[in-house]
């Protein structure tokens, strides 16, 4: 029962962690349709500003989280002006390569910058220690990357379902051309979201940093995990991409617990058994 | 003689022009490597053995349409199945081991077709992916058979024909290579050109108008992927002959990715572009990463993005598309 409860703690937080992570790439590829494997690299270097700002400039946690989102929202305007704009619409080949490449750059790049080594992002004193809830004691940071999860979904959720923006954002995830037709400023949804999804992606590489540790390689090494939670959920839904990481967190952290020398064995076949039976996503549409 | 067959057997004598050239380039290029590096053979070898993978990555993917990124699954059965038949079966006979190397292949070509073919597009590129790891961890776990993260020792492979001996200079191993080479390559040269390789394209092209025509695409791609697994196994197999051990990196996401690059920068759909991109990419990896390792991954991305952005045929598509233009102008 003990083990039952850590493992769905564990699991639950680690959802939540890839949740907000790679939402914002499973908006963008149903939007954009663009297989972007570089967004793993933004989370890292989300991951990197923050741990800059706390260790070596002494910021607070807060301050250091929003340095992160909008530093990396910053550094990634001309990315996509310069090199995605050119391959929207391109075959799916071309758009894998750019991004690989444009991982690789940003791998190097922080290498050079920052060094190989591990880096941390400090936690304040209210998320280190732990809760106690009579009977069991769970490590506040978990807590608050679960509560984290939660509003961003209910956040994108309201956003996407009660917003004018959401039904604009709706109507060219469904198709660009008519809703330009009808007056809907596609260009301005695609940038908006595209910083929104950047956004978040910095957000949930400093949340996880515990989880998913910074480091140069984190943008290739957790590239392909991001990428099955958008393919197993489905590209472009919410639910979908909650549900993928609820199950493939709960796959992965179990199989660490109960069965560690068999590593991600059971992670991968979960996957391939999954996309096998619903070839389109848990909640993908037909097209 | 009609006109028709004129212009038949006109272009059938160009194509076995183009054939021979090749034949003649790719021995001209083995015997310039030879002399240039006569120190560093193993990496001429490998060279060898990787240009095969990117070979059969070039069947599915540039014939085919496939977008996979876990290719390297056939290539690592393959050097596994020629290592376990040396070091287990006491199968040394390099020529037999070449054989075990195909059939490993081809039949991790069987399963991953029938696997990665199930779905399009983004999930089929996850499908490849997951597969690449899940070969990985298994060839891991299986350490009794395959040595896990040690690797795979103790084959020592016979003399060819019990004359050549695999000795340190690798020389054997470098011209058997090459033997390997041109043999794969004149029998894909019939290959692509048959009228099952004409299938393929069209598939790649439109999948619906096949079906429409009678033939069916799932099979004709499956035939096609364990081909692919054959000639990644003729890769695998000629790797473990002449380093006379398999590690867990010929089964890596990262051998996978680099082959993918390889075939695009040298350019998709054609053999000599995927020769030309093998060559190209691993003397330059040689060569950056000697100088500066820091920057190896920095160099490759810049590549990768330059050659999206302005030569998106690949560099011998590119190159052969301002010949074939500068031809015409002179027509």
């Amino acid at each position: 029962m003990q083990t039952f409860f850590s493992i769905a703690i564990d699991a639950f937080a680690y959802g939540m962690v890839l949740f907000v992570i790679s939402i914002g790439l499973s908006v963008t590829m149903g939007l954009m349709r663009v297989v972007n494997l570089a967004h793993g690299a933004f989370a890292m270097i989300g991951g990197y500003i923050a741990s800059y700002a706390a260790q070596d400039l002494g910021l607070g946690y807060a301050v250091a989280v929003l340095l992160a989102v909008i530093g990396t929202v910053i550094i990634s305007i001309p990315i996509e002006r310069l090199l995605y704009r050119r391959i929207y619409g391109a075959p799916e080949l071309t758009q894998v390569l750019m991004t690989i490449g444009i991982t690789f750059c940003i791998i190097g790049i922080a290498n050079y910058v920052f060094g190989p080594t591990l880096k941390t992002i400090p936690l304040p004193a209210t998320l280190q220690g732990s809760a106690d809830l009579g009977f069991r004691s769970i490590a506040i940071h978990r807590l608050f990357a679960i509560v984290c999860g939660l509003s961003v979904a209910g956040a994108l959720w309201y956003a996407i379902e009660k917003t004018a923006f959401g039904v604009e954002l709706r109507a060219s995830v469904d198709n660009a051309s008519m809703a330009a037709a009808l007056g809907v400023r596609t260009e301005i949804i695609y940038a908006v979201s595209f910083a929104v999804a950047v956004g978040l992606a910095a957000f949930g590489g400093v949340l996880g940093a515990e989880l998913l540790p910074v480091e140069p390689y984190y943008a290739l090494r957790y590239m392909v995990t991001f990428l099955v939670v958008v393919s197993v959920g489905g590209a472009g839904s919410i639910p979908g991409a909650l549900l993928a990481c609820l199950v493939l967190g709960g796959i992965d952290t179990t199989g660490r617990y109960l069965m560690p020398e068999f590593g991600e064995f059971f992670f991968y076949l979960a996957v391939i058994a999954i996309i096998c039976i619903f070839p389109r996503g848990l909640a993908g549409r037909a097209r | 003689m009609n006109h028709e067959t004129v212009t038949k057997t006109a272009r059938q004598n160009r194509t076995i022009g183009r054939d021979l050239i090749g034949i003649g380039a790719i021995i001209a290029v083995a015997a310039i490597g030879y002399l240039l590096f006569p120190d560093n053979l193993a990496l001429l070898t490998r060279i060898i053995a990787i240009a095969l993978l990117v070979l059969s990555l070039d069947l599915v993917t540039g014939y085919c349409g496939v977008a996979t990124l876990g290719h390297a699954a056939l290539f690592g059965s393959g050097a596994y199945a020629a290592g376990i038949a040396a070091a287990h079966f006491g199968i040394t006979n390099p020529l037999l081991m070449t054989l075990a190397g195909i059939l490993g292949g081809a039949i991790a070509g069987l399963i991953c077709g029938v696997i990665i073919l199930r779905a399009h597009g983004l999930p089929q590129l996850v499908l490849s992916i997951s597969l690449i790891y899940l070969f990985h961890e298994f060839a891991n776990k299986a350490s009794s058979w395959t040595g896990g993260s040690d690797g795979l020792s103790g084959i020592s492979p016979d003399p060819l024909f019990g004359v050549y001996e695999f000795d340190l200079w690798g020389q054997t191993a470098y011209v058997f290579g090459v033997f390997l080479l041109l043999a794969v390559f004149v029998l894909l040269r019939f290959l692509v050109r048959s009228p099952f390789g004409m299938l393929c394209r069209g598939i790649k092209e439109d999948p619906l108008r096949i079906m429409a025509m009678g033939a069916s695409p799932k099979i004709a791609l499956i035939k096609m992927y364990v081909i692919s697994g054959a000639v990644a196994g003729v890769g695998g197999a000629l790797n473990a002959i002449s380093t006379q051990v398999v590690g867990l990196d010929s089964l890596s996401f990262t051998q996978s990715a680099e082959s993918l690059v390889m075939l695009v920068l040298g350019g998709t759909g054609s053999l000599f572009g995927a020769l030309t991109g093998t060559v190209i990419f691993m003397l330059f990896e040689d060569y950056v990463s000697a100088a500066n390792p820091f920057h190896w991954l920095t160099m490759v991305g810049a590549l990768l993005i330059s050659v999206v952005l302005f030569a998106p045929k690949g560099l011998y598509g590119t190159a052969a598309g301002f010949i074939g233009r500068r031809m015409e102008k002179r027509k």
